[in-house]
């Protein structure tokens, strides 16, 4: 962080963005203070309910857009869990459903420039995702109880490798959770990084006369990161959802 | 961003996430945001947004199944078309046997009606015929005798008058 030093200089805070603040005044973050994160959480939540909520008041046979939107994703994410799930995991719909529409606002709303991403934390998607894993296990065991562990035991392979294949996937199945928030933080997160680092460079020409061939192509790529951190903010959602669904049925049908 | 608190940065040093004291706070809000969220989309939007869609689905099956009631509807309507059509035809080349039926059997009342007269008249015209060929035949034999009467006179003979009548006779006949 030497290059903070000179105002002459170009300055790097790519991780600046990630930053907890409070919302008012100064002092220590205590779990109740109001930071941002817990402000664009709130602004999340406002826009589901605007997309969700207010979007389909009108109840219209012939949807609006803000209808047609919610729609969508009803269809979409429902489609999903039925698929995945089978009817038994319909239930859990609504559950799902707030994964999905959490994660994918908040990746979109934390795109706008000055925002903050929520789930660029490892500390939200640890929550979301060991949340998934207990509730999963716990699931899985009320469920089938003992015969839930038929999940490890691959009863069509051979004999003397259903012990080593067991271990391998006892071990995949305390990975799940870790995989499954990482996969969701890393990748918001580095997308986030790469922009605010390319945007680091963008000022160049007005220091050194290199930034003639700098600024434009750090702007072209800040533009081209942005346009693949759209995609990443769907993708990232619909892949943390998905694999809650597959989890899912595991827990629902834990036979192979 | 925020270039001002650069030593309160330098002071943490690192990756922001990492940061544990602003764990509590995150999962703190993170839980509240997500049984709000939890809630709404359970209790108002999801319900709503699902009844939208089963109603619309209902709509669509109806309006589809009123659509083919209607198409068939039609196909009815174009076969009751069809078929009064068809007897429609069948009634009119009835009729038109008929009228001709009438009218050959009227044709054929008057052809025979016609031929019954050429008949009469054709008998009546040969016995007339016959009639005045008997006359003539009669006048001719008369005559005959006559003449023949004169010229045994005439050559010095008796006109024996029943010798020259059946003479004449025999050969008016031969």
């Amino acid at each position: 962080m030497a290059a903070t030093e000179h105002s002459e200089g170009l300055t790097f805070h790519p991780l600046d963005q990630f930053q907890i603040t409070r919302l008012f005044g100064e002092g220590p973050i205590h779990w109740y203070t109001p930071t941002n994160a817990t402000l664009w959480m709130a602004i999340a939540t406002v826009a589901i309910i605007v997309v969700f909520v207010l979007g389909s008041a009108k109840r219209s046979m012939i949807p609006g857009r803000m209808q047609s939107l919610g729609e969508m994703a009803y269809d979409f994410i429902y489609k999903m869990v039925e698929d995945v799930t089978g009817h038994d995991g319909v239930k859990y719909f609504p559950m799902i459903m707030t994964l999905f529409v959490f994660i994918l606002f908040t990746n979109l709303l934390g795109l706008l420039p000055t925002s903050f991403t929520p789930t660029s934390h490892i500390a939200v998607t640890a929550i979301l995702g060991f949340g998934v894993f207990l509730f999963v296990t716990l699931l899985g065991l009320a469920k089938h109880g003992l015969g839930f562990l038929g999940l490890f035991w691959m009863s069509d392979a051979p004999l003397i490798l259903r012990p080593i294949i067991a271990v391998i996937e006892v071990i995949s199945y305390f990975v799940r959770p870790v995989s499954h928030s990482i996969r969701l933080a890393g990748n918001i997160m580095a997308g986030h990084a790469v922009i605010k680092v390319f945007a680091a460079f963008a000022p160049l020409i007005l220091i050194s006369g290199i930034g003639v061939l700098v600024t434009p192509i750090s702007i072209l790529a800040i533009v081209a990161i942005y346009a693949l951190e759209v995609l990443v903010a769907f993708i990232q959602a619909y892949v943390f959802t998905i694999l809650t669904c597959v989890y899912l049925k595991d827990a629902l049908h834990p036979g192979h | 961003m925020a270039t001002t608190d650069t030593a309160h940065e330098a002071a943490k040093a690192g990756m922001p996430q990492l940061d544990f004291s602003t764990f509590p706070n995150q999962i703190f809000w993170l839980l509240v945001t997500l049984a709000v969220i939890f809630f709404v989309l359970r209790t108002v939007a999801l319900p709503r947004i699902g009844g939208i869609l089963a109603t619309r689905k209902g709509q669509i099956a109806s309006d589809l199944a009123a659509a083919e009631e209607l198409k068939h509807k039609a196909l009815e309507a174009e076969k009751a078309y069809n078929a009064a059509l068809v007897s429609a035809r069948a009634e009119a080349g009835k009729i038109v046997a008929a009228a001709k039926a009438e009218i050959q059997a009227d044709l054929n009342a008057a052809i025979a009606k016609a031929d019954a007269e050429i008949a009469a008249k054709t008998a009546e015209s040969s016995s007339r015929i016959d009639e005045i060929r008997a006359a003539a035949s009669e006048v001719v034999a008369s005559v005959a005798k006559d003449t023949a009467a004169e010229l045994v006179v005439a050559l010095g003979g008796a006109a024996d008058a029943r010798a020259i009548e059946a003479a004449v006779t025999a050969r008016l006949k031969g």
